[in-house]
């Protein structure tokens, strides 16, 4: 859940302000040394809450399609160059309106990280391999699942669509085969 | 058009810097090069400033920086390119000269990201990319941005973590030598094998660090640099490109096509052979924001074949005395890497050598060419700059 999520980080939060709070009434001032160097840091008092609202209408039928287990791109009948990311418009022809493709499934590792130093918005996961798979037409980046020994480049891997948790959205992965 | 010579040259320590805010920052480089040039804040007829920023409080860092420094009313905006912002000013005040629509310009870089904690700045470099596609559901980092080259180099070309260590302790040598570095302290391969995994296969000795500085520039027409100078740096040839926003876009994680691209132009633009460049540069800074990126800068800029990169840092080509020097001022890994400032930080750099003012001896590299290379890299080949730079005026 994502609000199980946020409420986490939030508890982390609400000790920072509550210790902010008592340094505003001790002094009168959010001004704390800096621990190392001992420099006069003035603690913002003013937050700024970041979540994004993406317009996704043009490529709805993507998501759609995730629900019914199948990972889309789509293609210019005019070029027949396939998106993946889908795209609803061919920059290149400079047409809309693309026709819906089902991607290939199988595929090939190309490259590969695995993740210990995590942004804070993902830390609540274990570490994570990202890995970038050639499907043939298309590359496809994503999370790389499975055992770690058949972790390498060359690896045979198959997209499918998976359930992220604990968020519980669906989104797709690189399982290892 | 006009030529455009650097007159002026200004640098702040770069490391974590609270004890200034940003504009104090950026007025320790913009003070030391207006007294440089010898020119007042009156005769800047347009300055740029390069800023990636959201760490830092200042939505409109031109404008805070501008007003600080006395440099208001003259016109100014503020740039972004990534990591490489700093060139991109450089870039917007050089076009502003060449152009002759100013006489004296300056561009400034700064960047200050200690005002968050680090995991902040690990999340928002993050995000520089795709956000949406490759970000939002697969949380990767800039350290595994480099991660997805280095694990694509090492496969292809059998490289070992050791090449990597080899460029590591050269920036850590040079770091150690320079007064204006983060790090300023010599590295073994030992401390280097046993650093902490941040992204496989890349740890935390491959990093460069998040750092806080500024730089400045002051350019002149060939007019005015002939009243204000006798030692002009030139700056001869700027090459420019972009690659994909999304790395699956992307087909080769060996290699930074835009950082190709941009270099074939300035070497086109400045007749420099093709073959051996190297033969007619004294001097690179390369973008080493992690090790692999300057293994994969020497193939791009063609100091070594594809695949010999390595080879070049096994062989220890590219200190003072090598087949190049490259980041004899500690590069990104030692001397820092405050996002916008870098740019600019290369210019300063390289004028110096150019003009036998390194801040060390035993960083100066010899200058039998007059021209020295900057090759600034935005995100992950996302923006590419080559600039030239020459001691020779352009055309003779």
């Amino acid at each position: 859940m994502i609000s199980e999520v946020r409420e986490s980080k939030q508890k982390e939060i609400q000790i920072l302000l509550k210790q902010l709070d008592g340094l505003v009434q001790i002094k009168g001032l959010p001004i704390f040394p800096e621990p190392k160097t001992g420099n006069p840091l003035w603690a913002d008092v003013r937050e700024l809450d970041l979540r994004y609202q993406i317009p996704v209408k043009k490529v709805t039928r993507f998501f759609d399609e995730l629900g019914k287990g199948k990972i889309m791109a789509t293609k210019c009948v005019k070029c027949n160059t396939i998106y993946f990311p889908p795209q609803d418009d061919c920059p290149k022809c400079r047409v809309s309106g693309l026709e819906w493709v089902e991607l290939p499934v199988e595929g090939e590792l190309i490259t590969y990280t695995i993740i210990s130093v995590k942004p804070p918005s993902f830390s609540h996961y274990p570490d994570y391999v990202v890995g970038i798979a050639d499907l043939g037409e298309v590359n496809v980046t994503a999370w790389v699942q499975g055992p770690k020994e058949k972790l390498k480049v060359g690896a045979k891997v198959r997209l499918e669509v998976v359930k992220r948790e604990p968020e519980g959205y669906l989104t797709y992965s690189l399982r290892l085969l | 058009m006009t030529n455009v010579a650097v007159v002026g040259t200004g640098h702040s320590k770069f490391g974590s810097r609270t004890d200034v805010t940003l504009q104090e920052l950026a007025w320790e480089a913009v003070k030391q090069a207006l007294e440089e040039a010898n020119v007042e804040q009156k005769n800047v007829k347009y300055f740029s400033v390069g800023n990636v920023g959201t760490w830092s409080a200042e939505p409109l860092p031109a404008i805070v920086v501008g007003e600080y420094c006395n440099l208001n009313p003259s016109g100014t905006m503020r740039v972004e390119a990534a990591c490489a912002s700093g060139s991109a000013a450089l870039r917007d005040a050089y076009l502003a000269v060449k152009s002759g629509e100013v006489d004296i310009a300056m561009a400034v870089g700064v960047e200050q990201m200690h005002q968050s904690p680090n995991p902040t700045v690990v999340e928002m470099i993050g995000r520089a990319g795709n956000y949406f596609w490759e970000f939002e559901n697969f949380g990767l980092t800039f350290p595994g941005y480099y991660a997805l080259y280095a694990t694509a180099y090492m496969s292809k070309y059998g490289m070992k973590e050791e090449d990597l260590g080899k460029v590591a302790i050269k920036a850590h040598h040079y770091g150690a030598l320079n007064p204006y570095a983060h790090f300023q302290k010599e590295i073994t391969m030992e401390e280097y094998l046993k650093s902490r995994p941040v992204a496989w296969p890349l740890k935390l000795l491959d990093s460069s660090p998040i750092t806080d500085g500024a730089a400045a520039v002051v350019l002149a027409s060939e007019e005015m640099a002939r009243k204000l100078t006798d030692s002009p740096v030139w700056i001869e040839a700027q090459g420019v490109a972009s690659g994909t926003a999304n790395l699956s876009r992307r087909t080769d994680f060996t290699s930074i096509e835009a950082a190709r691209i941009a270099a074939e132009q300035v070497y086109r633009r400045a007749g420099i052979n093709m073959d051996s460049p190297w033969k007619q540069i004294d001097v690179a800074d390369v973008h080493d924001c992690f090790t692999i990126a300057e293994i994969v800068a020497y193939e791009d800029l063609r100091f070594a074949k594809r695949g010999e990169g390595m080879l070049l840092a096994r062989e220890e080509q590219t200190y003072v005395g090598g087949r190049i020097p490259v980041n004899v001022d500690g590069g990104l890994k030692a001397k820092g890497h405050p996002i916008g400032a870098t740019g600019v930080s290369m210019a300063v750099s390289l004028t110096r050598q150019l003009l036998y003012r390194a801040p060390h001896k035993s960083m100066q590299a010899d200058i039998k060419n007059g021209r020295a290379l900057a090759h600034n890299v935005g995100g992950t080949g996302h923006y590419a700059y080559v600039t030239l730079f020459s001691t020779r005026r352009p055309g003779t």
